[in-house]
């Protein structure tokens, strides 16, 4: 008898979503975190003695049914009536912001009457298509090709979305999906922090600049699935909050969760009738057994890692490892014993944009690309202590960054040195536009992909555990034969951000697989 | 430790169309007919001087066939055996040194990509000899695994000795323990003074071996062996392809690419075949626990078999090439002729034949019709099938150990 129905692989959110669906349907779960914490990305770290942060830093997406069927809001986490702004920094303080006000509706400033026109007429194409794909987000979506009709109906209902938009719509979201971000944004406005400020979002956590192709607009539409249309929130008491309520509801339905435990290999065994998942190994020798073994550490780390090449048949496994998952992205966090000011700002409002224009951005990644880091880097900055306290002792504060574009693998490899070289860089940048920021930093702290690969075991240190590109999306996410959450190995199962719908706190990836897992 | 990968084709006259062989000047002497073709890249004869006589050299004495084309890999590290055993449908995990197992290749689809050899030279240390290049997918196929993949094909020089004297003729030639080499035994000696390699291994179905050396050593190699037929006591000759293909369609061998499409070559979706369509089940060990298409050939196992590749004997003296197969005289299609030959000793047309298997039965009345020429006029004519199940031509000394003296 195997002493539990499912092995967890990871108290990431999408871990902990997909704990919490399988306990309250009766299995006996246990998850399993090799880290000290719960939370994978999304944990609260701290960086420095009284100073906190997560790597993710905002939401913008989360999954409103998760939170209604979890009951996240009587365990703790409280959503906000109010986005976030984003605010497209200029050096002279004449900043574009979009904003949300409670009943949801965008305002922009900083632009010129036509650009607010233009705006319009995006906003509203763009939050159809959004709209219209949002279901499939949370769906299952089967394996093509095989199935009966309730398989075929998915796609069928996406057909019919489509058709559904009208004619001309239709064509026009047929044309616009595969566009570079570039060519979506060169259309509509002329605002160069503005189109930089709304291609961000396509871009960021992939390996992707707004030349390129493959399926931002996708990316982008993904993330404008919220609740706030795109725009990012901060829970009231943080990103913590979702975290620690997922604990709660995981407790409470009878999760069984070890923190400090790394598994070291998923046991397999097999047969004449082919493989089949025992449990888990770690690293003291013990063996824990389950009928059941859910993954959400990313597919490369599953499959590679902990199941091992000579389980997996040579094309599947050939195609895992060429999962395109190097990440771009690093972090900055930096402890402040003042609040930061920005010129033109009254306050650090917001989700600070660096990005001059679209060019800066696709130099940046130009740099990057070929193994070295931008000379001149893009970022997205966080105050979280504005919004939420219990992070940094009264008074002080923290600075969240992410980081563009910081290659995996430098060419020169990482070290102290380019570590401090690109810190330093990165903060000379961010003084730039505030002036002052130097005289307040108690420590800064650079974690490139590389660190958070080591730091987090995610492979690459990519922010969706594998590219969220248009070739690895959908029923082809991570790859087919594993993009339904069960995998070629009987009994093994995925469930995190490597799956479909992608990365970012969604809870998403979890809720399916658990879906999956539960079908009759 | 990561995969390593020698091509020398640094070494490579690019003035040359075709490569020649280590052996090539003593091919190209006895090769009258200069009948070239194409194999894997280097420069093969078709015939050396006639095919009759080559053909019976293979089945009455001794024949000597330049074997250096075939792809060879040389495959070692401590991953080499789970290696293999993932690569292969056969269960290869107790193969022992000194051994020859003959295994087949399939994708994930469980296709078939090609037939392969598997020579373990010695504790952990392998050698794949296969029909066609498969240095792309060992090489995709060891990621992960700590393995070392070296393509060797132009660093081996090989000789195919084939036919009922070949035993003796080798042991005369100086291999003195020729004899105690049992079937798909490996043999490292010494042939005055330089290695030699020993397989009892051979295309042909009859007593036969196969010897490996360095290319320095490749002409010591063939005149040593012809030494024999100089002094008087065998004849010995050199055979080609084409002698080579009417063998193995006698004994039963089947050849990826020609017999049917491997699955790396075939680009319409039905062309590609499993091994139970090739009639390779035989060398699929579904009780492995895993290996590359398994999980499709359990699948396959379940259903009907949708078609074969059989052996077909075809009444009559008309060649059925090419031919379009019919389930009775004029009835429904159901198949090609694949290859096909003339049988000397035999006296039969013998063929490959692809034939679709309705509900997952043989059909038990299989036609040909077959077009011919006479006087460059076409006429067309039917003749009968009839399938064998167990290879048309087989001999004892084959496998008899050791070999008898003839
Ligand atoms: C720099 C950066 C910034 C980001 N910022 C944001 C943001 O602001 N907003 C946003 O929405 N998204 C952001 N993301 C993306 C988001 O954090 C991830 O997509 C999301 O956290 C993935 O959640 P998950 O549960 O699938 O996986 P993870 O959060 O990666 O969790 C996986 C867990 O599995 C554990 N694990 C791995 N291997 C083992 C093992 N062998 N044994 C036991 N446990 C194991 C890991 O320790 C980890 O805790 C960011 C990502 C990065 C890299």
């Amino acid at each position: 008898m195997p002493s539990y129905d499912t092995i967890i692989i990871g108290a990431g959110h999408n871990g902990m979503v997909c704990a919490c669906y399988l306990a309250r349907r009766g299995q006996k779960v246990l998850l399993l975190e090799a880290a000290n914490e719960i939370g994978g990305l999304a944990a609260k770290r701290e960086f420095f003695p009284e100073f906190q942060v997560s790597v993710a830093h905002s939401i913008s997406h989360f999954s409103a049914k998760v939170i209604k069927e979890l009951n996240l809001e009587s365990h703790g986490f409280i959503n906000p009536s109010l986005a976030l702004p984003t605010v497209g920094l200029n050096r002279n303080g004449e900043h574009v912001v979009l904003a949300h006000d409670e009943g949801g509706a965008a305002s922009l400033s900083g632009v010129s009457e036509k650009d607010l026109a233009s705006f319009k007429n995006y906003q509203t194409l763009m939050y159809r298509y959004a709209a219209m794909l949002k279901p499939f987000w949370e769906t299952v979506l089967p394996r093509i090709g095989v199935g009966g009709i309730a398989k075929a109906m998915t796609y069928a209902k996406l057909g019919l979305k489509l058709r559904l938009l009208g004619k001309s719509d239709m064509r026009e979201f047929m044309r616009i999906a595969m566009l570079p971000a570039r060519d979506l944004m060169d259309e509509y406005f002329d605002n160069d922090l503005l189109k930089a400020l709304l291609s961000w979002d396509a871009l960021i956590g992939s390996k992707m600049a707004p030349r390129s192709p493959n399926g931002p607009v996708v990316s982008l539409l993904y993330r404008m699935g919220g609740d706030f249309e795109g725009a990012h929130y901060l829970p009231e008491n943080g990103i913590e909050s979702l975290i620690y309520s997922l604990r709660s509801v995981a407790e409470a339905s009878g999760v069984e969760i070890r923190t400090n435990a790394p598994v070291e290999k998923i046991l397999i065994q097999g047969n004449e009738s082919g493989l089949k998942v025992e449990g888990v190994k770690m690293p003291d020798g013990e063996i824990i057994t389950a009928t059941r073994v859910v993954s959400s550490a990313d597919p490369h780390r599953t499959f590679v890692d902990l199941v091992g090449v000579e389980n997996l048949e040579i094309q599947f496994a050939n195609r895992i490892r060429r999962l395109r998952s190097e990440g771009y992205v690093a972090k900055l966090h930096l402890a402040l014993h003042g609040e930061p000011k920005f010129t033109g700002l009254a306050g650090p409002e917001g989700r600070m944009i660096i990005a001059p224009s679209m060019d800066t951005i696709e130099f940046a990644y130009d740099d990057a690309k070929y193994g070295e880091f931008s000379r001149q880097p893009v970022m997205e900055v966080l105050v979280p202590t504005r919004y939420q306290s219990g992070l940094a002792p009264p008074g002080k504060h923290v600075i969240s960054a992410h980081v563009m574009y910081v290659p995996k693998k430098l060419k020169s490899k990482w070290c102290v040195d380019a570590r401090e070289e690109i810190k330093n860089k990165t903060i000379d940048l961010l003084s730039q536009y505030s002036p002052g920021l130097q005289d307040l930093i108690v420590h800064a702290e650079f974690l490139t992909p590389e660190d958070i690969e080591s730091n987090f075991r995610v492979t690459g240190g990519n922010w969706h555990h594998a590219d969220h590109v248009i070739d690895q999306m959908f029923m082809m996410r991570p790859t087919y034969e594993a993009a339904q959450y069960s995998t070629p190995v009987p009994g093994l199962f995925l469930c995190g951000a490597g799956c479909h719908p992608g990365g970012d706190l969604t809870g998403a990836a979890g809720h399916n697989a658990a879906h999956e897992i539960l079908k009759p | 430790m990561p995969p390593t990968i020698i091509q020398d084709i640094n070494q490579h006259n690019f003035h040359e169309v075709l490569r020649p062989t280590p052996f090539h000047p003593r091919v190209d002497h006895n090769c009258l007919t200069k009948n070239w073709m194409d194999w894997n890249g280097y420069l093969t004869a078709r015939t050396y001087d006639t095919l009759a006589a080559e053909y019976f050299a293979i089945r009455s004495s001794c024949s000597v066939m330049d074997l250096t084309p075939m792809g060879k890999y040389r495959i070692n590290g401590p991953d080499a055996n789970k290696f293999l055993n993932r690569l292969v449908t056969r269960d290869v995990s107790m193969l022992r040194p000194q051994r020859v197992s003959y295994v087949v290749m399939c994708n994930d689809e469980g296709k078939v990509l090609d037939d392969a050899t598997i020579f373990h030279l010695s504790e952990g240390d392998y050698r794949l000899c296969c029909q066609h290049h498969q240095l792309d997918w060992l090489m995709i196929s060891s990621l992960g695994m700590d393995v070392s993949i070296e393509e060797e094909t132009h660093d081996v020089a090989a000789l195919a000795v084939q036919g009922p004297t070949s035993a003796s003729a080798l042991k005369l030639a100086g291999i003195d323990e020729i004899e105690q080499l049992k079937p798909y035994d490996i043999l490292h000696t010494q042939l005055h003074g330089f290695e030699v390699m020993v397989s009892r291994t051979g295309y042909t179905g009859d007593l036969g071996y196969e010897l490996w050396t360095s290319p320095d050593n490749a002409l010591n190699l063939w005149d040593a062996i012809f030494e024999v037929k100089q002094k008087g006591f065998y004849d010995i000759r050199t055979i080609g392809l084409s002698a080579l293909e009417m063998v193995r369609i006698e004994a039963g061998f089947i050849l990826p690419g020609d017999d049917f499409n491997t699955a790396e070559t075939a680009i319409r979706a039905d062309r590609v075949r499993s091994p139970y369509e090739v009639g390779l089940g035989w060398v699929v060990n579904l009780d492995k626990p895993s290996f590359t298409g398994k999980r499709a050939l359990l699948d396959e196992k379940k259903k009907p078999i949708k078609r074969r590749l059989l052996r077909l004997e075809v009444s009559g003296n008309k060649a059925p090439q090419d031919s379009f197969l019919y389930a009775g005289k004029g009835g429904k299609r159901i198949g090609t002729i694949m290859t096909q030959i003339w049988s000397p000793i035999l006296k039969a047309n013998l063929a490959m034949a692809d034939v679709e298997f309705a509900g997952g039965s043989q059909p038990n009345d299989i036609w040909a019709e077959i077009y011919y020429q006479k006087e460059l006029e076409w006429r067309v004519s039917w003749a009968k099938g009839k399938v064998w199940n167990k290879p048309f031509w087989t001999h004892p000394r084959r496998s008899a150990s050791p070999p008898g003296s003839y």
